[in-house]
């Protein structure tokens, strides 16, 4: 069976869910050969071959650290070379389209980004994508080269298909460009504990309505009762009430999890561009007109100050 | 010595219209009207900034696009750019992003630079790829996704915010930047720049001047092919309800009823 190459998002070792669901993708096209770079890369192996890689390509070198992108596209070229994959996939984030950018012009194919879905077909893979904030859905191919494919996070599920997993070392070798933009500091985004926004299940966001950051407490709880992420609207996060890396839609996160929460938000077209693909959709805002009320399965007409905390309550009460 | 910049901009259906594809699947340009890409006007604004800092600048936007496009170099002219490269020909219909950073990179060569800004994404296709793919092309480090910049003695330096970590970059010039929508607010073409830019230059290229063939561009020469794009059935609608004092109970309630509590 063909071989296809899974780039492997990971901190440190820890594998991230997206990658976990690449592999269930990557299985409907060929058999999966995992590419783990910089440190912790061996530590990735595992739970890779419990997901269905048969083989687990690793590197790690200062430049994938101290440099900008290009080193991990000459790792991923590497790895490209060695295998002659019928296809490339990477978990879609800013990051890794960069990268999966590079390596296919690099190989002279096509780019598909954030496909959602993704099917074996007579002329190679076929990818869903959505279009227009999600207003359409299209299928699309790779027609030239070796497909090179990024996949938005929640697009399959996670699935065990244990598989031999064997760790090889992968040679690299760095061109003139992989120390062109240096990377002089690094200051890791401080955890909250809560699950990352992209990867979610569940994610409660506020908008403008929410009136001030020392209000967001209440949209924190409702999410933290649900074990969910916590969103944002632009307009919070320009307001300097949230951070910009929570905000959701067009130049936020795009996240598509089972159940989204709009506390205070209208829905203008750049907010859903970000969460109009997530399963089921619940809006709590005062105006009966806002255009989030054309998207819901449940929405409440009311004061967000009155309904989510009286929500919370409610689920811890029956969450007991 | 003068920093040559040259901003990529690209003309786009509007958002808030209602967009559609044709039939050979590539976008509806006839019933939307068209604007400079929001995001591009923060890679206009950058550069406004960059060559007022500079000893002698000249800032140069460069647009692939119809006929219609040069509503969106004027728009940076009235800005404040310096002048403009409309890249036109009948044989770009249909470009992915391979021929359209095809065309971008040899026009931007011919252009002479030191510096290119682009967007972090166009506002239709959002693929957010292109300007890597521009770096690759030139050979030139890509210094991108910044939230602030800074060129100072031929060095760009930058702030870009990342998924798990904020990152401070750095590298020489030539380079290539895309700024994001934390870069700070765009401009408003003030009366006198409206006036201005009707006299700036505006040339337009096509694709024999840049010595492409028209089998490398446009649908034929693309490198992806779109099979089918279906307009989403509208959600049904929901269930509204308005809180008369157990809005959050009866939220809890649907919430149950689909297993999330
Ligand atoms: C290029 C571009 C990119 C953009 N990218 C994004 C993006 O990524 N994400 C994003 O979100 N936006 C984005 N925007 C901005 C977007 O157009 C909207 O301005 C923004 O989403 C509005 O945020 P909001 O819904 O919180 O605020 P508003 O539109 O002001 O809505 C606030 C809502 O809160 C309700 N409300 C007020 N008080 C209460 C209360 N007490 N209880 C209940 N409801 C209440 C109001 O009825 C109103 O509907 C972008 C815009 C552009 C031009
Ligand atoms: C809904 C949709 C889906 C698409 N999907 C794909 C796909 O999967 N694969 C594919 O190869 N192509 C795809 N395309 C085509 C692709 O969008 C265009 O080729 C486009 O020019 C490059 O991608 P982008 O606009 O998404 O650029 P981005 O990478 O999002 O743009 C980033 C920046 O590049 C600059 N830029 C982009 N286009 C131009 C231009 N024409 N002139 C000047 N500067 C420009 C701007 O500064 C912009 O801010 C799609 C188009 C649409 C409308």
């Amino acid at each position: 069976m063909a071989e296809v190459l899974v780039y492997v998002d990971h901190v440190d070792g820890a594998v991230r869910k997206p990658t976990l669901e690449l592999l269930t993708l990557a299985r409907r096209i060929g058999e999966p050969v995992a590419v783990a770079l910089g440190a912790g890369a061996e530590a990735t192996a595992a739970v890779l071959a419990e997901h269905g890689a048969v083989k687990v390509l690793t590197a790690d070198a200062p430049e994938f650290s101290d440099y900008l992108v290009v080193p991990k596209v000459d790792a991923l070229q590497a790895a490209y070379d060695a295998v002659s994959p019928a296809a490339v996939l990477l978990p879609s984030s800013a990051e890794n389209k960069e990268i999966g950018a590079r390596l296919a012009v690099r190989i002279g194919s096509g780019i598909i980004t954030d496909a959602t879905d993704l099917e074996a077909g007579d002329e190679g893979p076929v990818a869903t994508q959505a279009a227009f904030a999600a207003s359409f859905s299209t299928k699309s191919r790779v027609s030239k080269g070796t497909p090179v494919i990024t996949v938005k996070p929640n697009s399959a599920p996670v699935e065990a298909a244990p598989a031999a997993g064997t760790v090889e070392a992968l040679a690299v070798t760095f061109g003139a460009l992989a120390t062109g933009t240096k990377v002089t500091s690094r200051t890791p985004r401080e955890s909250t504990g809560r699950p990352e926004l992209t990867e979610a299940a569940i994610v409660v966001s506020g908008g403008r309505g929410v009136n001030g950051a020392e209000n967001f407490h209440i949209i924190e709880a409702l999410a933290d009762s649900l074990g969910a992420a916590v969103g944002a609207s632009r307009a919070a996060v320009d307001a300097g009430w949230y951070p910009h890396s929570n905000q959701v839609g067009q130049t936020g996160k795009s996240v598509s999890p089972q159940l989204y929460i709009a506390s205070g938000i209208s829905g203008a077209i750049q907010h859903r561009a970000g969460m109009q693909t997530s399963k089921t959709i619940v809006a709590i805002n005062k105006d009966a007109e806002a255009p989030i009320f054309d998207l819901v399965d449940y929405g409440v007409v009311g004061d967000l100050f009155a309904v989510v905390p009286q929500l919370t309550d409610e689920i811890k009460a029956r969450k007991g | 010595m003068s920093l040559r910049i040259v901003v990529c901009v690209k003309y786009v259906p509007d958002a808030t219209g209602d967009r559609q594809f044709t039939e050979d699947l590539t976008v509806n340009r006839d019933d939307v009207d068209g604007l400079l890409s929001e995001l591009d006007e923060y890679a206009v604004e950058q550069a406004l900034q960059i060559a007022d800092e500079a000893d002698d600048a000249e800032i140069t936007v460069l647009t692939v696009g119809p006929e219609d496009a040069k509503d969106a170099l004027r728009k940076a002219l009235s800005m404040g750019a310096d002048k403009a490269i409309h890249v036109e020909d009948d044989d770009l219909h249909g470009s992915d992003v391979m021929a359209t950073s095809l065309v971008l990179a040899k026009a931007i060569e011919k252009a002479g630079y030191d510096l290119v800004i682009t967007g972090m994404a166009s506002t239709d296709g959002t693929m957010g790829v292109l300007p890597a793919i521009l770096a690759e092309r030139l050979g030139v480090p890509q210094v991108t996704l910044l939230s602030e910049v800074k060129v100072e003695d031929g060095v760009v330096t930058g702030r870009r915010d990342g998924d798990t970590a904020s990152e401070q970059l750095q590298a020489s010039l030539p380079a290539l930047v895309s700024v994001t929508d934390q870069s700070g607010e765009a401009r408003y073409p003030s009366f006198k720049g409206i006036m201005a830019a009707k006299k700036k230059p505006v040339e337009s290229w096509d694709l024999e001047e840049l010595e492409i063939e028209s089998d490398e561009v446009g649908l034929e020469g693309s490198w992806t092919a779109v099979d089918s794009a279906t307009q989403r059935p509208a959600r049904t609608a929901g269930t509204i309800v308005k809180d008369e004092g157990e809005g959050g109970k009866s939220l809890a309630e649907f919430l149950a009823g689909q297993k999330f509590i």
